[in-house]
Order: structure tokens, then C-alpha cells, then sequence
């Protein structure tokens, strides 16, 4: 057993929801009564881990995913919970909509929260009603998909939201020094013949947030951060003492813009996949701390949308049946510190850690996860859950596989298949 | 994948050039006989898919088709399904289900030509220009027009032409999948490439690119053994990449005063169509060494040579 408090062996015992003994041994007993029984031989339980950014798509491109499929993804990759993002159709940016999605995630196999919109229509425009939305439990906040460009508006939502508890989180991109870019520019853009996104729109933003954090005393949380100087502001700022957290997609530590040479939009995606010393910068960032979580920014799209030229493709790519993987095999860090990064740290940045992220401990919430550290797989696109197919890791072998997860005291994946 | 196909300069090498201008070589006696016409490819069928305007390369590779007895079917956007929101890949599965052998393929996308030979399963697939990524017959015709005006190809003994020579390519780089092309096409062949550009309209990385870079037209003139003109659209002064196409003309224009800096063997070539007293004055157009209708000229047969090596000698020009 791995939480935030350590490692060590044990059997756990789970009724009503609620841990109700963590004993070495709880002997065959402990599951009479019509209990189920899970295996974990040889395997970590974990607490359930969490996405910060997950593209659920409904409503409104319910052919793409919807909170059924992509909530049952999320079960098959570990998660007990993610945060589901505002650029739906309609944008989730009333207590109305906040609802319908709640609703629809009230039997879906994992917790789903949402993360409501900054401004209305994530047009840039004018505030949300962020406090109607905190009312129905919204922790977080977000023009994803966007930044909100107007540093004014920025400045005012920041200092709304310092009274409601709750966290502005930033998709980190001056729309203009971005305008028309469909890659990473540099040596493969300018090879490719694809106008490019630099480094600098992300880092413009992150620089301006962490200036306007200042003047407001508003914590702020960085989306998929994806450049080495975005991730040495981060740095700077945190030593400074600022209150900000960051996130990073395991796609940005693991592909770089030289995958898009054979203009194969499934690597299409924002922010781009960048260089290789960005992908080493996030590394970097992830084992000293720079960043708090692993977020997947899954974002399911139709094959036939993925087929259209690199330029018109829209960007995006799944994420919830390959994160802890990729992280397993790809990172060479403890794996304490990737469930840190995969369960605690992002349930914390949520409001979750009443319900997620452990500790595993008699009394707390029943989501776990069950994994087989040793287990090595092939990422087939024709297997995953999703509703779409864009996983840039077809073919891609991988260590580490999630055997169980239990949400609420339920196992919801028994031996790697859906319940539900 | 299907092919061979001919999708990039940069597949071809120094080898694959050759070999397409020496077989452009015997059709240019081809197309100078008084019935132009071949029997090469008799039976096969070859569509134009352009989804971008284009006149002279898909004129040039229509009468190149003809020339060597293919049919040939245009496929155009404004008359195509594709106005009622048929895909690209349901389109071409359609295109190949008719039987056909080649697909020439136009679009404004970089990358489009390598998304229709993964979905092709027979067919080759010809790159009639991407985006701003790459023109690769432009660049074959440029290659011949200047081996044949250096005479290069005497005895078809390999394409002295462009072997130390200075070729300068001038004008909007960024933007343009002629000037890719060309620069991996006259470097293969051994010539030194500099770009003169402001550094507005240069990619925003020439990492890799074997090329030196001059913002002085002035300077680079009187080494040039070719001065390549780019269009210039107008375009570029909404995006503020240059202030004003007067400015823009001064700096990088091929005026009649600097003409008189370049060498009397120089050659002046621009892939077309022109902006007359914009990147090029009209004077310079009817000097003597001002080879662009000649480019026009080669670039049917060079295209003949293409379809040709593809379709009809059963030779691997390209690795599919």
C-alpha cells in the first residue's frame, strides 16, 4: 500500500463506502458476509488518483465522448475523479450547466467535478457568476481552451474569487503572439512549412498570472505548462513564496514537435508538443517539485476531425487510460512521487482531499486504485474506452497497469474491465 | 501505403534529381517535334486534385499527362461534393475507386499529399504543392532549366549546372514551399544558397537548412551565378511583416538599377505568377538572361519525366 503517509503491507477492509480496517493481515474472514474479494498480490493500492483536466465533451459533442464514456476511461487508467473542463457547447459557465454535468456524472465511474468558465461563454468578456457556480461545490476555474487575454478582466476575477475559496486556473497563451500557429515553432515548424506557436505566448501569460497573483493576492494554477521557461518562472515563483500551482500533460514529457514530420494530426495538440530540452525541462520540473500534478488534458475528437489537413485539425489527444503508465515507464522517479503526482497533490489542488487522494486509513473515503507495477502492455486505440481513437501512443509498449479501482467502497474495474 | 509517389525534394536526393532531368531530357525533344505526343502511357488514367487555384501547374501537368497519352480527369473544388462537406479522405477513396494510377494533389495544407498516400492503396500520388512546404516538380524544372543553360547535361554525364555555383533566392521564404523545395534541390546538386529576406518573411528556423542568410541585396547581386525571385503578395502588409510593398521593393526588389549589379552570365528566375514592379521590374523580365518563360517551357517536360518514372517505366523513383 502507497499513500502520502508511506508504504506499507497491508489488507484493507471496505464497507459503506469507508475504509473500515487497514490490518497486515485481515485473514479470509474479514470479507465473509457476501463481500467481494479483490486480489492485489504483488501489486500497489493506491488512493484513487485524480485528474485536474479532463475534456469530457457533453454537452454538446457527445460524439466525440460523453461523461459515461470518459468517466469509464478514467476508471480503466485509476482515476476516481477528475475535473471535467467548461468548453463544452454549451460552455460550462452557470450554475445550469454546472448541474446538467454534475448530473451526469452522479452514476459514471468516477467522481466527476467541474471546472466552471471565468467569463461568460469562455469569450473573454465579462466575469462568470463564479459564486453561483462555488455554491454547487466548483473549486476551480477556467477559460481552458483559452486564456482569458484581457489582464484587467484577469486582475478582477482573481480578486472576486480570493473571497469564495476558490482557484483561477490559467491556459497559459497570448492569443496573439499564437495567432495562426498550429505547432511548436521552431526547426520543425519552419521544416514542416506549418506556422508556428512560440515558446513566449505561453511564457507571456505565465509571467503576466504570476504578476497579477502578486498584485491580488489570488492563488493561481497553470494548466499544462509545456516550455523550460515557463517552468523556470514557476520555479522562481515558488521560491519567492507566491501561491501557485502547476500541472503538466505526460505528452510534454514524453513526444517532442519532430512526431509531427508525417502530418499526422493525432500529434496535434495545445499547448504543442515542444523540443527536447522542454520535455527535459518538465522532467526536471516534475522530480524538484516545480510541478504538482500530472493532469492528462484528455481531449477526445472523431477520427473523421482528426483526418482533416494538420491546419484545420483540431488539437488534442486522450490521456485517462495511458497518464500512470506513461508516468511509470517514462519517469525515473519513485513511485510515491508519481502517485504524489498522479493522486494527492492534484485532489488537493481541487478541494478534494476530503474525498480523494488518500490517506488509505480507517475512516476515509473508499476510492482506491489497484495497480500492477510490473505489468507491461501495448497501447491499442481500438481498445480503449474512450469514445474516440486520437491516443498518440498506438503501439507504444508500457509498464504499469491498473488491475481494480474501487469509487465510493464499489470496485468499478475488477482485473481491468469496466463494471459499469 | 501505395506508390511510388513523388512527394518531397528532400525523398528524392542528389541521385533521384538526376535522374528525373536526364529523362526530362529526351522529352524535351519530345515536345519539340511537330506531333508532341507519346504513347508512354496509353491507358493510364491521372486526376488533378487541386484544391487550391493554380494555372500553370495544373495546365503543365495536364498537357505533360497528354503528351504521354494518359487520360486525365480535373478534379476542382468549386465544381466537386466537396462544397457540400465531402472530406478529403472520403473524396480520394472515391477518386481511387474509379481506377485510377495517379493523383497530382494541390492544397493549401502543408502535409495534405502524405495524408492522401496513407489512405491510397494503388494509386501514386504526386505533390503539386502543400501549403508552404514543398513544390517538388517547381524545383525539378528549376533544376533543369539551370543545368540546361549552363549546358550541363552534354553527354548526359551527370548536372555540372548547379555544382559551385552561387544561386541566391530573394523575397518572401517564409511563406513559400517553392523556395523549400529548391533549397533542398539546388543544394543536392552541389550549389551554395543564400536567402535574402527581411528576417519577417525568413522561417522562424533555419536549423538544418544548409543556407547563409543576407538581409543586403545589393551585396549578394554581384555573386550570383542565379538570382531566384519570390513572389511577394500583398497580403504580407496586413500581417505586418513588411510596412509597405514600396518599402518592401526598395530593400528586396529586382529593379532595373540593381539588375546592372549582376554578372553578365547570371540568370533571373521566378516561379510565377509575377508581381511586375513589385519583387521584379518589368525591364528585368525582357532581359536576355531572364530565363522565366524557359522555366515554363521545362516545366511540361520535367513533369512528363515525373508521370513517366512513376507510371510508366515500372523504375522506383521515389521509395513509396
Amino acid at each position: 500500500m502507497v499513500d502520502a503517509t508511506g508504504r506499507r503491507g497491508a489488507d484493507v477492509l471496505l464497507r459503506d463506502g469507508i475504509v473500515v480496517a487497514v490490518e497486515p493481515s485481515l485473514g479470509a474472514s474479514a470479507g465473509a458476509g457476501g463481500g467481494v474479494t479483490l486480489d492485489a498480490t504483488g501489486c500497489v493500492v493506491a488512493p484513487g488518483l485524480v485528474d485536474l483536466h479532463t475534456h469530457l465533451r457533453e454537452p454538446g459533442r457527445e460524439e466525440a465522448e460523453t461523461v459515461e464514456t470518459g468517466a469509464r476511461a478514467a476508471a480503466l487508467g485509476g482515476y476516481t475523479a477528475v475535473v471535467a473542463m467548461p468548453n463544452t457547447e454549451p460552455a460550462i459557465d452557470s450554475a445550469a450547466v454546472v448541474g446538467q454535468v454534475l448530473e451526469l456524472g452522479a452514476g459514471a465511474c468516477c467522481q466527476v467535478v467541474v471546472a466552471g468558465a471565468i467569463t461568460v461563454g469562455r469569450a473573454g468578456k465579462q466575469l462568470a457568476p463564479l459564486a453561483e457556480m462555488a455554491a454547487l461545490g466548483v473549486r476551480l476555474f477556467t477559460d481552458d481552451g483559452a486564456g482569458v487575454q484581457d489582464a484587467r478582466l484577469m486582475r478582477r476575477a482573481m480578486e472576486y474569487a480570493s473571497s469564495l475559496g476558490v482557484t483561477l486556473a490559467q491556459h497559459c497563451e497570448d492569443a496573439d503572439l499564437a495567432a495562426g500557429g498550429h505547432m511548436h515553432e521552431g526547426e520543425w515548424s519552419s521544416k514542416l512549412g506549418i506556422p508556428g506557436i512560440p515558446a513566449e505566448a505561453e511564457e507571456l501569460m505565465v509571467m503576466r498570472d504570476l504578476a497579477l497573483s502578486r498584485l491580488t493576492g489570488a492563488p493561481v494554477h497553470f494548466l499544462h505548462l509545456s516550455t523550460e521557461g515557463s517552468l523556470q518562472l514557476v520555479r522562481e515563483a515558488k521560491a519567492r513564496g507566491q501561491q501557485v500551482t502547476a500541472e503538466a500533460a505526460p505528452h510534454h514529457f514524453t513526444l517532442t514537435a519532430a512526431e509531427v514530420a508525417g502530418y499526422d494530426s493525432v500529434f496535434k495538440v495545445n499547448p504543442p508538443l515542444r523540443t527536447d530540452a522542454d520535455v527535459a525541462a518538465v522532467r526536471e520540473a516534475l522530480a524538484d517539485g516545480t510541478i504538482d500534478a500530472i493532469a492528462t488534458d484528455h481531449a477526445p475528437h472523431p477520427q473523421e476531425a482528426k483526418e482533416l489537413p494538420f491546419d484545420l485539425a483540431p488539437p488534442g489527444m486522450l490521456g485517462l487510460e495511458t497518464a500512470l503508465a506513461l508516468a511509470l515507464t517514462e519517469l525515473t522517479l519513485p513511485v510515491e512521487q508519481v502517485l504524489a503526482l498522479l493522486a494527492w497533490q492534484p485532489a488537493r489542488i481541487a478541494g478534494l482531499v476530503a474525498d480523494q487522494g488518500g490517506p488509505i486509513v480507517k475512516g476515509s473515503a473508499a476510492n482506491l486504485c489497484v495497480i500492477d507495477l510490473a505489468a507491461e502492455w501495448v497501447v491499442d486505440p481500438a481498445a480503449l474506452a474512450s469514445k474516440s481513437r486520437n491516443t498518440p501512443y498506438a503501439g507504444r509498449r508500457l509498464r504499469g497497469r491498473v488491475r481494480h479501482t474501487v469509487l465510493r467502497g464499489e470496485p468499478v474495474v475488477i482485473n481491468g474491465e469496466a463494471q459499469r | 501505403m501505395s506508390g511510388p509517389h513523388l512527394l518531397s525534394i528532400a525523398d528524392l536526393g542528389r541521385e533521384g534529381i538526376e535522374e528525373v532531368l536526364r529523362v526530362t531530357d529526351a522529352f524535351v525533344e519530345v515536345s519539340g517535334r511537330a506531333i508532341p505526343k507519346v504513347p508512354a502511357l496509353r491507358g493510364k488514367t491521372i486526376v488533378s486534385l487541386f484544391y487550391e487555384d493554380s494555372t500553370r501547374t495544373r495546365l503543365s501537368f495536364e498537357t505533360a499527362a497528354k503528351r504521354l497519352s494518359a487520360d486525365t480527369m480535373t478534379f476542382s473544388v468549386s465544381s466537386s461534393s466537396v462544397n457540400k462537406g465531402e472530406s478529403l479522405r472520403d473524396t480520394v477513396e472515391t477518386i481511387e475507386a474509379m481506377g485510377i494510377d495517379a493523383v497530382i494533389v494541390r492544397h493549401g495544407s502543408a502535409g495534405v499529399p502524405w495524408q492522401v498516400a496513407s489512405w491510397l492503396h494503388g494509386p501514386s500520388v504526386i505533390n503539386a504543392g502543400d501549403g508552404w512546404h514543398e513544390h517538388p516538380t517547381q524545383a525539378l524544372l528549376d533544376c533543369f532549366t539551370v543545368c540546361r543553360a549552363a549546358n550541363g547535361l552534354e553527354g548526359g554525364a551527370g548536372f555540372a549546372g548547379l555544382e559551385g555555383r552561387h544561386v541566391a533566392i530573394v523575397g518572401d521564404i517564409k511563406h513559400s514551399r517553392v523556395a523549400r523545395s529548391n533549397v533542398h534541390a539546388f543544394t543536392a546538386l552541389g550549389a551554395d544558397v543564400t536567402l535574402v529576406a527581411p528576417p519577417t518573411l525568413l522561417p522562424p528556423s533555419l536549423a538544418g537548412w544548409p543556407v547563409t542568410v543576407s538581409h543586403d541585396l545589393d551585396d549578394v547581386l554581384p555573386k550570383c551565378d542565379v538570382v531566384y525571385v519570390l513572389r511577394m503578395q500583398r497580403e504580407r502588409m496586413q500581417e505586418s511583416l513588411v510596412p509597405s510593398l514600396r518599402e518592401y521593393t526598395a530593400g528586396y526588389g529586382l529593379t532595373r538599377e540593381r539588375s546592372h549589379l549582376l554578372a553578365d552570365h547570371a540568370l533571373v528566375m521566378h516561379p510565377g505568377p509575377m508581381n511586375r514592379g513589385v519583387e521584379i521590374a518589368a525591364e528585368v523580365t525582357a532581359m536576355p538572361n531572364c530565363v522565366i518563360t524557359t522555366q515554363v517551357a521545362n516545366g511540361v517536360a520535367v513533369r512528363m519525366a515525373v508521370l513517366y518514372l512513376l507510371l510508366g517505366s515500372g523504375v522506383d523513383l521515389v521509395a513509396s
